[in-house]
């Protein structure tokens, strides 16, 4: 079971508090009817799915309600950081992109 | 060396000394007609029938682990093919049907047993798909048939069919045919089986780049042991499916998630068929050791550690003790996990790729090792022909575009 | 009588004067308190304890400890308490336990099974690869499936399953602390003490029924001056004292998961002769620690030669502890051999207590040692250079066949030996097992031949034996150090360190001793690696000569590592047998994963309390107990236990439905609605909100008025409906079906939080704040007028999809004018509390108007009977609004809504859609099944492609008839027509009508 920092509890709390929401920064268009059939099938089904960090939403659904995101490195599913809806995926140190 | 009882007996009087190799360990060559990245039940299939079938024995299976060492020796081995969705019943019973020949075909003992399939229902909207799944199958030529309580419990003694129970069994869908097999000899069978016919399978030799020529077609893949070209490639690498397109500038739409199973200490023989529920997530068999192989829902997140939260273990056995309260003294020997390369729609990817010479055959979920000699078989020709397999056309990526999914899981999904 | 002939005058842990009756097999015998199973039984010189799993060769006790392979017994107890597969060695003896043995036919001694040892040449490893796949005479597969494989599986298993029900409890907790130590031995016991001194919260953890470890088995050596053994209890003493100390004997730290969170498997009550019934029988904690402390200590190896595995050949240090713990001596005359100092430490133990030494043999050429040299002094009989190359005996060894190690390889027969037991020791393996799970990297280390701990991946700490650390001093130092380091991490301060001196130690437990594997001479003996599997060195060169290559295939074709005890005392074994085969190094063959959990967990443990009604919450609603007394069945729907009807004297659910249906539209009828989800959206772009999240249009709504919302997913598909009220400009009260409270509140909570946070909109779950009575039929105006309060329920000022504020029976109520029967309706919404007795107040005047309670079930009739479809059973995640015939439910002035865009794409447009229709059957009391498949001909082929399913279907009492909806292709375009349904008794041909049976034009909905 992971422990999850939410970044709008400020605590650390278990994996059973959360619910994972899928792939994050993957924003709807505006306008989703300007969009062909492949850019929508891109939005709708096509994820990146990396073996390493992978950008993540989480919902403290039995806490504050919030989603948020998280980097999470998939080899050893081990929590790199965790920031808030909104705000631009952190750059991170470069022995986490390393590992 | 044929596999037969007199050899085993005339290799026994003589110490079992001149059993040869199962498959030999070449050094890659420079170029193959077909390269298989992945040897996995899957994969090790495809070369077999490539070889078989098509007569392209020009091939190599590029493993970069062990053959057989993902989610094949790591599932519990369901076999059924009682699908709901027309598609989705003609590939699972291609699967099946060979299934029910595969152990002399290979000359390889793949313990195919079937003891049949078991799904339960515990409420009225269970009751419901159950039944449309038993008249969808029936109207393709395919056994199912749906058993009272009393029925599930006679066919299989130790469930508990109180109506106490939190979700009392309401009933069940039974596939005769449905059953289990050894799941490492379905990967050494086919390995010997391709091995034999020429195929080389390449262990320890990690796929790190697919090549693409000036027009974008495939060319080959550099490997850790070197460049191998090809003008064909299909990947069957389950879990690593994302990584490996995206060396050739593909998205797909897969997730991978970690898939737990265990299994108990050996215990003599209680329980005589599999017993699936999908509402409280159970899943179990006996092997033919005595032990009762457990399968576990996926955890939430996508991964690639083959290793998943205790909480998701504990859940699965608080469901088979609540089934088999007679259970529950016994004890879980080994846990472990897999890395399931999930769809949106839950049904497998086979077929072309918007790259040329690149084919791609994944997303087979928590569920692929029952497809295996199906999937296998139509993923060769469509390697060999270079379009779908009719069997596999429905199964294109480009459904993802038209919207017309193969949806199993929500036909299963509940409301009200 | 001191319970055993070869139990010692004095010495060791146990009772001497509490003697406790037992029986194995049948036969009684006695022990002491203080004892295990396995040394009560070699106190009473029974070594001979199982039978193994392939060959069913006669087994004895092997080791001491958790990492047992051969002595498995079934203890009996009463009822469903009777539990198979159990450690003779980790069972603690109680007065009355009763013991089986296993795997056997028709007695221990003599077991019919036993031809398989005489036909194993027939059985090498992966026979059954091999054959069973005829005859060719036969059907595929009909040999295998008829008898080969019910014969294995006849075979297969080892102790039996109980027959009843287990009748006990098992508790779970979850714990956070500094510093988990796991294990108590020298080194866990100094870090813990350690780690406490620093301050930190510490748990100690250890799997043995006392803490202590080696220490209890030491029978000479001190530290500080103070005896080894009384320093364990001076050390559980200090730490007891310790507030911020938990010690947990009796269990084992099994898992080591993700970001140092430990599974602990604490066993309660099993040694008790009369547990408490209402106490738990085992516990599961779930401990998250900052820092793990890993004092696991290390397993001695068995040495492999031919026929390694008879009866009385046992680990030398089991003896030693047998000995030193238990007061118990292995046999009368013992040979000890091995490639290790502790080989010294035992003989020099046994020859103290009167054992015939018969010799001790080290395969060494030279060994130079204090421990040696200590038996040296006292006479023993040592013969370096020597090794064992067999042994005879049936169910007890008698004599050991020894042979020295030639320089080119071979052996020369150095002689017979005769004994009654054989003490041996392969070397040590040091338990890296919870470090391996921790994810960190092992390294091998070739000059000890042996993996030790590498890089961490976590934070914890190897200390001890399962480190590397050789000798006491050493484990215990790094046990010491250890603990600082753990506290340290912690964020405490060093501490003082504590000074070891250790003094007179002899026991050696150096992570050493290359495996010592002499070539076997040709011929029919077998030599043991894995013992319970008995998997050969021979199988595992077949193996290696059939082409496996990595020790994970090795593993699975052997079975080598892969029974109850997963190779603790055979891995090491095997690893280097099979690299000195394959000509290559112990890390090229590889280490198999190390996987939780490290010794066997109880199902019910992993399970705690969730059996029962606890297996998973059961939701009911306020007025669920008013259901209860009217005898109403239940079903279950998601967490919720609805009212499913209710059945009156002698009414099977078929009359009970048909009544309640024909009173509602007779007359009326009130249903529990409580389990509807309820959302309340509120602020200034709630309209805005909702006319992006549902196919409808909101804003043009007025408030008072309602709306039949359809939700889709973003690919188009319904997933959700319900009606919703506009209470205020700013305010609505979204409904949503029972299953779909939680995801749809999660979905808006979705794109509110993330997609649209510019609106402002504020969601609210009321699904447990408002209990819902539904009150149809054309007399359900009568019903409530009278008890309503403040607002004018006639039909001009309260029309059909309209809400308002009243008093209903004196409680403020939102009050709705909906229906979900095709009858005149109304919802009352009034607080849960009030549910109950508002409830009574309306369904005492239905009662009065000649009305009735109905359920889910005359629900699901009434709606059907109307084409009114329930989401889940008309849809099944593959549907849109226009195949259900509700495109007309879409705002088509609205740019955007999820799933919009999905509805455009080439399968959404398709003219051959599934669309919902009815059916109707000739006959009118044939009633089709809830998903039987529509086609266009009576006896389809095999394979024929389905035109469509069955949805629903019901027979209508109102109607006197049958009815059904279908999803069916080009449904709309096929009025009037004539298909056909498969059933089981053959086709019924159907009539394709609207979905609307009853009142189409809707006249009823205003009484």
């Amino acid at each position: 079971m992971l422990l999850i920092h939410c970044p709008y509890c400020a605590m650390e709390r278990p994996e059973i508090e959360f619910r994972h929401a899928g792939e994050a920064h993957v924003a709807r268009a505006p306008d989703p009817s300007q969009l062909d059939d492949e850019t929508w099938a891109e939005f709708l089904y096509f994820r990146s799915n990396p073996k390493g960090v992978h950008a993540e939403r989480w919902r403290h659904v039995h806490g504050c309600g919030r989603f948020f995101n998280a980097l999470r490195d998939t080899v050893s599913d081990r929590l790199l950081v965790t920031y808030k809806a909104g705000e631009v995926r952190p750059e991170l140190p470069p022995q986490e992109h390393s590992r | 060396m044929q596999y037969s009882f007199l050899n085993l007996v005339r290799q026994g009087l003589s110490g079992h000394q001149d059993w040869p190799a199962q498959w030999r360990s070449p050094e890659p060559k420079t170029a193959y007609d077909v390269v298989v990245v992945g040897a996995g039940g899957h994969g090790l299939a495809t070369a077999y029938y490539l070889a078989k079938e098509h007569g392209i024995t020009n091939v190599a299976v590029l493993e970069k682990g062990w053959l057989g060492g993902g989610n094949t020796g790591r599932n519990t081995t369901i076999i059924r093919s009682n699908y709901l969705w027309e598609e989705s019943e003609a590939i699972y019973e291609h699967a099946l049907r060979l299934w029910e020949t595969l152990s002399r075909e290979l000359n390889y003992n793949v313990m195919y047993s079937p003891r049949g399939v078991m799904m339960l229902a515990h409420n009225v909207h269970d009751v419901q798909v159950f039944k449309r799944h038993v008249h969808a199958n029936r109207l393709a030529g395919i056994d199912n048939e749906w058993l009272s309580p009393e029925e599930a419990k006679a066919f299989c003694p130790p469930l508990n069919i109180s109506r106490q129970l939190r979700y009392p069994v309401l009933g069940g869908a039974l596939q005769r045919r449905g059953g289990v097999a050894r799941h490492d000899a379905v990967a050494w069978g086919y390995a010997r089986g391709a091995d034999r016919l020429g195929v080389d399978i390449i262990q320890n030799c990690e796929v790190t780049g697919i090549r693409r020529d000036i027009n974008g077609a495939v060319e080959g893949v550099e490997t850790t042991r070197g460049t191998i070209k090809a003008k064909k490639v299909g990947v069957v690498a389950a879990g690593h499916t994302s990584v490996l397109m995206a060396m050739a500038s593909l998205r797909m739409p897969i997730e991978s998630f970690p898939l737990q199973a265990l299994v108990s200490e050996p215990i003599k023989p209680v329980l005589p068929c599999v017993v699936m529920s999908n509402s409280i997530h159970a899943y179990i068999s006996q092997s033919d050791k005595g032990e009762l192989v457990i399968g576990a829902g996926t955890d939430v997140y996508t991964s690639y550690s083959q290793t998943g939260g205790l909480h998701i273990t504990t859940h699965t056995l608080e469901a088979i003790a609540e089934l088999f309260p007679t259970f529950r003294r016994l004890r879980m020997m080994r846990n472990w996990g897999g890395i399931v390369d999930v769809t949106p729609d839950r049904s497998p990817i086979i077929g072309t790729t918007p790259v040329p010479g690149l084919f791609v055959n994944c997303g087979w979920g928590t569920g692929g090792f029952k497809a295996t000699p199906g999937s296998g078989h139509v993923f060769a020709a469509t390697i060999a022909r270079g379009e779908p397999h009719p069997i596999a056309a429905p199964f294109s990526l480009e459904r993802f575009v038209t919207g017309r999914l193969i949806d199993e899981a929500a036909a299963a999904a509940v409301a009200h | 009588m001191s319970a055993g002939a070869f139990r010692t005058a004095t010495g060791g842990r146990i009772d001497r004067t509490h003697t406790l009756r037992f029986t194995f097999d049948g036969r009684p015998l006695q022990g002491c308190a203080g004892d295990t199973l396995a040394s009560a039984l070699l106190a009473n010189g029974r070594h001979l304890v199982g039978r193994s799993f392939k060959y069913h060769r006669p087994r004895g006790i092997v080791t001491s400890g958790s990492e047992e392979p051969n002595a498995l017994v079934t203890v009996v107890r009463d009822g469903g308490r009777t539990t198979p597969n159990l450690r003779a060695t980790q069972v603690e003896l109680y007065d009355g336990l009763t013991a089986i043995s296993q795997n056997r036919w028709p007695s221990l001694t003599r077991d019919l099974g036993a031809i398989n040892d005489k036909l194993s040449l027939m059985f090498p490893a992966g026979f059954y690869y091999k054959t069973f796949m005829g005859p060719r005479f036969l059907p595929e597969n009909w040999a295998w499936t008829k008898v080969f494989e019910p014969a294995i599986r006849r075979a297969a298993g080892l102790g039996r399953a109980p027959t009843s029900a287990d009748p006990d409890r098992y508790a779970s907790r979850y714990a956070h602390c500094d510093v988990l130590v796991a294990g108590a031995g020298p080194a866990g016991l100094a870090a813990a003490l350690a780690a406490a001194e620093a301050g930190a919260r510490v748990i100690v953890a250890d799997e043995q029924s006392e803490m202590g470890g080696s220490l209890l088995s030491a029978s000479r050596g001190a530290i500080n001056g103070v005896p080894t053994a009384q320093c364990a209890a001076d050390a559980l003493a200090q730490l007891a004292g310790h507030a911020r100390v938990r010690l947990l004997p009796r269990t084992t730290v099994f898992g080591y998961f993700a970001q140092n969170m430990a599974g602990l498997a604490e066993r309660i009550s099993d040694h008790d002769p009369s547990p408490d019934p209402e106490g738990p029988r085992e516990r599961l904690w779930q401990v998250r620690a900052r820092h793990v402390v890993i004092a696991t200590g290390a397993i001695e190896r068995p040495l492999v030669f031919s026929n390694n595995d008879r009866p009385g050949i046992m680990l030398a240090g089991a003896a030693l502890t047998y000995l030193n713990r238990y007061g118990v001596t292995p046999g009368q005359r013992a040979v000890i051999a091995g490639s290790h100092d502790g080989i010294y430490a035992a003989a020099l133990d046994l020859a103290g207590v009167g054992v015939e030494v018969a010799a001790v043999l080290d395969t060494r050429a030279d060994p130079q040692s204090a421990a040696m040299a200590a038996a040296l002094d006292a006479g023993l009989p040592i013969r370096t250079g020597t090794c064992i190359v067999g042994s005879r005996g049936h169910l007890r060894v008698s004599e050991i066949m020894i042979g020295a190690p030639m320089a080119d390889g071979s052996i020369r027969d150095a002689g017979r030996i005769p004994c009654d037991c054989l003490l041996m020791s392969g070397g040590w393996t040091p338990s890296v097992h919870l470090f391996s799970q921790s994810r960190g990297k092992l390294r091998f280390d070739a000059a000890a031949g042996v993996f030790l701990p590498g890089v961490s991946a976590q934070s914890e700490t190897s200390a001890g034996a399962c480190g590397g650390a050789s000798g006491l001093a050493a484990v215990i130092e790094s046990g010491a150090a250890a603990g600082r380091t753990a506290a340290q991490a912690c964020g405490f301060g060093l501490g003082r360190a504590r000074a070891y001196r250790v003094e007179g130690i002899l026991e050696a437990t150096e992570a050493t001793g290359h495996v010592n594997a002499p070539r076997l001479p040709q011929g029919m003996a077998k030599a043991f690696v894995d013992f319970q599997n008995d998997v050969t060195s021979r199988d595992l060169e077949l193996a290696a000569r059939e082409g496996f290559r990595s020790i994970e295939h090795i593993k699975r074709y052997t079975t080598t590592g892969m029974a109850t005890d997963q190779g603790k005392t055979s891995n090491m074994n095997a690893l280097a047998l099979v690299s000195g085969t394959l000509n290559t190094t112990v890390p090229d063959v590889g280490l198999t994963t190390f996987r939780q959990p490290y010794t066997p967990v109880t199902f019910g443990t992993l399970a705690g309390m969730a059996r029962g009604d606890l297996f998973d919450p059961i939701r009911r609603t306020s007025i669920d107990g008013w259901a209860q007394g009217k005898g109403a069945a239940f079903e279950d729907v998601g967490t919720w236990k609805r009212a499913w009807y209710f059945p009156r004297a002698k009414e099977d659910m078929h009359a009970a439905v048909a009544r309640e249906c024909r009173t509602v539209r007779a007359a009326v009828g009130v249903f529990d609605a409580s389990t509807l989800g309820k959302i309340e959206v509120v602020g200034p772009d709630a309209a805005e909100f909702l006319e992006r999240m549902y196919v409808n249009a909101f804003k043009a709504l007025k408030p008072g008025r309602c709306r039949y919302g359809i939700l889709l997913n973003e690919a188009g598909f319904v997933i959700d409906d319900g009606v919703i009220a506009r209470l205020a400009q700013d305010r609505f009260h979204v409904t949503t079906t029972t299953g779909g409270a939680a995801s749809v509140l999660n979905m808006m909570e979705d794109y509110l939080q993330t997609e649209w946070p510019d609106l402002q909109v504020w969601l609210t779950s009321t699904t447990e704040q408002w209990a819902v009575i539904a009150v149809q039929g054309p007399r359900a105006r009568d019903v409530i007028a009278p008890l309503v309060d403040g607002a004018d329920v006639g039909g001009e000022a309260l029309p059909h999809m309209s809400v308002c504020e009243a008093k209903v029976a004196g409680v403020p109520a939102r009050l709705f004018r909906v229906s979900f029967t095709g009858e005149l309706g109304f919802e009352i919404n009034v607080p849960v509390g009030a549910g109950r007795s508002v409830w009574e107040a309306v369904a005492a005047r239905v009662e009065d108007a000649g009305g009735c309670a109905y359920g889910t079930e005359a629900m699901h009739v009434l709606r059907a009977e109307k084409g009114y479809i329930i989401v889940g059973q008309e849809t099944d995640g593959t549907v849109i609004p226009e195949d259900l015939g509700l495109g007309w439910a879409i705002g088509k002035s609205k740019a955007d809504f999820v799933g919009r865009r999905s509805l455009v794409r080439p399968d959404m447009i398709r003219t051959d859609r599934k669309q919902l229709v009815g059916l109707l059957t000739r006959g009118r009391d044939v009633l089709l099944d809830d998903g039987a498949q529509v086609t266009s001909v009576a006896a389809p082929a095999k394979g024929t492609a389905a035109l469509g399913h069955v949805t629903s279907s019901y027979h209508s009492s109102v109607l006197g008839k049958s009815i059904a909806l279908a999803l069916v292709r080009g449904g709309r375009g096929l009025m009037g027509q004539r298909l056909h349904v498969p059933m089981p008794k053959g086709a019924v041909e159907v009539e394709v009508v609207s979905p609307v049976f009853y009142d189409p034009k809707g006249e009823k909905l205003n009484g």
